[in-house]
């Protein structure tokens, strides 16, 4: 693990690329992280994340500024501007079932090629995917989920980086963790090692390459 | 008594001691008011939280605890937080005992739609379909009909939620269950007849032999 500047993790991620971003209507989103990749005016981003929040917030700060070109979220109805750009083609959409998107995530993250559920059996979600029957119930064959970043938004690090989450912020975090080439993790407060007991740590500090270090 | 509060009271009656029950946006949200006094019952908000408690006072609320619709909400005692994919292992791990969703179109059948109308709206379908596929029991609140328009219909034309169907649907005029794959109705509203509820119905109801009175 390494810490770095907020302006050069931002500058770490290429325009193009593919970034995990945690945050469940932008709580337990990077901020800062959003922002500064706005303000390097980043393009052409496929950013996989629960949702595209509000206008203004978290990744809505993305959307709006025009980073993104892709998007594959369960949820964009609280963020009018994405659906704006979606009907007017500017932005690509693919929409997945919530719970779906996390397993994808989780499998991408764990060395599984992919999961098999029920969720969209028999919906529209079902079209283009494998269909599998183990003891007589239908699942649908979804796909691993990697990205080239995970943007994670944590409560604590410590030193080494270990993390701990706070209430409903961890949601997609520790997840996307496990799921992507580089981790970049912004902490709301870094703590001495020990801090976080060995028991309360909830994503180990070797699967963490960099801490945004303050100012 | 208002519609909302109607469907919300009689919902509330399907609680039990000790459920975990997850609750949508609108309607169901105002179920968790009914609970009946010295009932314990888990609320789940799928963004990672069980013992999801009412809004705290003004100026009291943490950024970091919020219901899945982004809203501060409080905690109760013995609440635990975890991440999405254990949220969502419990729903579709059949650790959920009730789900309470609105619905756009509920068929004949029990077939629901509630998370799209194409090229109009497409918000996503959130938890949505993870829930309807996964809880143990689905019960849809919702108005009996929209702008005028019957919301229970004798076949969904906008895309499913999932293929498993609902268990009971509750609006302001009724209650109706599937048994058997066919809409029957197993209650009416105080003041509502059955020949009310058939005409704002499309679909073929089935009119139970013992259709009660909504104790609301």
């Amino acid at each position: 693990m390494k810490t770095i500047l907020l302006a050069d993790a931002a500058a770490m991620i290429p325009d193009g690329a593919t970034v995990m971003i945690g945050g469940f209507m932008g709580v337990g989103t990077p901020e800062r992280l959003v922002a500064e990749l706005v303000r390097q005016g980043r393009r052409n981003l496929t950013v996989i994340a629960n949702d595209t929040a509000l206008p203004g917030i978290g990744i809505g700060k993305l959307i709006s500024a025009g980073a993104v070109k892709k998007t594959i979220a369960s949820h964009i109805g609280l963020n009018p501007e994405t659906q704006k750009k979606m009907l007017a083609g500017e932005l690509e959409v693919d929409l997945v079932p919530q719970g779906t998107l996390i397993e994808r995530i989780r499998a991408g993250g764990f060395g599984l090629g992919g999961v098999l559920t029920p969720t969209g059996v028999g919906t529209v979600v079902e079209k283009g995917k494998q269909r599998i029957e183990l003891a007589g119930k239908p699942y649908l064959l979804e796909t691993a989920l990697r990205a080239d970043f995970a943007l994670v938004d944590a409560f604590l690090a410590d030193y080494i980086g270990n993390l701990y989450y706070a209430l409903t912020a961890r949601n997609f975090n520790p997840v996307m963790a496990m799921a992507a080439d580089t981790v970049i993790v912004e902490a709301e407060n870094i703590v001495p090692v020990g801090v976080i007991a060995p028991d309360h740590v909830i994503t180990p500090a070797p699967v963490v390459d960099y801490i945004i270090s303050h100012a | 008594m208002d519609a909302q509060t109607i469907i919300a009271k009689r919902i509330a009656q399907e609680l039990r001691d000790g459920m975990l029950v997850n609750l949508g946006i609108g309607i169901p949200t105002l179920v968790s008011k009914f609970v009946p006094a010295g009932m314990n019952v888990y609320f789940q908000s799928e963004n990672g939280l069980i013992g999801t408690g009412v809004p705290p006072a003004e100026g009291m609320h943490h950024p970091l605890l919020t219901d899945a619709g982004g809203k501060p909400v409080s905690a109760l005692p013995g609440a635990c937080t975890f991440d999405s994919a254990m949220s969502f292992g419990l729903i579709r791990g059949g650790h959920l005992d009730m789900t309470v969703l609105g619905a756009l179109q509920v068929d004949a059948a029990g077939h629901l739609a509630n998370w799209m109308i194409p090229g109009k709206m497409v918000p996503g379908m959130g938890g949505a379909m993870d829930l309807v596929t996964g809880a143990r029991r689905v019960v849809v609140a919702m108005q009996h009909t929209a702008k005028g328009q019957p919301k229970i219909v004798k076949q969904c034309s906008l895309p499913l939620t999932s293929a498993r169907v609902v268990d009971l649907v509750v609006t302001e005029l009724a209650v109706i269950g599937f048994p058997g794959g066919r809409a029957t109705l197993l209650e009416i509203a105080p003041g509502v007849t059955v020949k009310q509820v058939r005409e704002a119905t499309e679909a073929e109801l089935e009119v139970s032999e013992r259709v009660s009175t909504m104790a609301v």
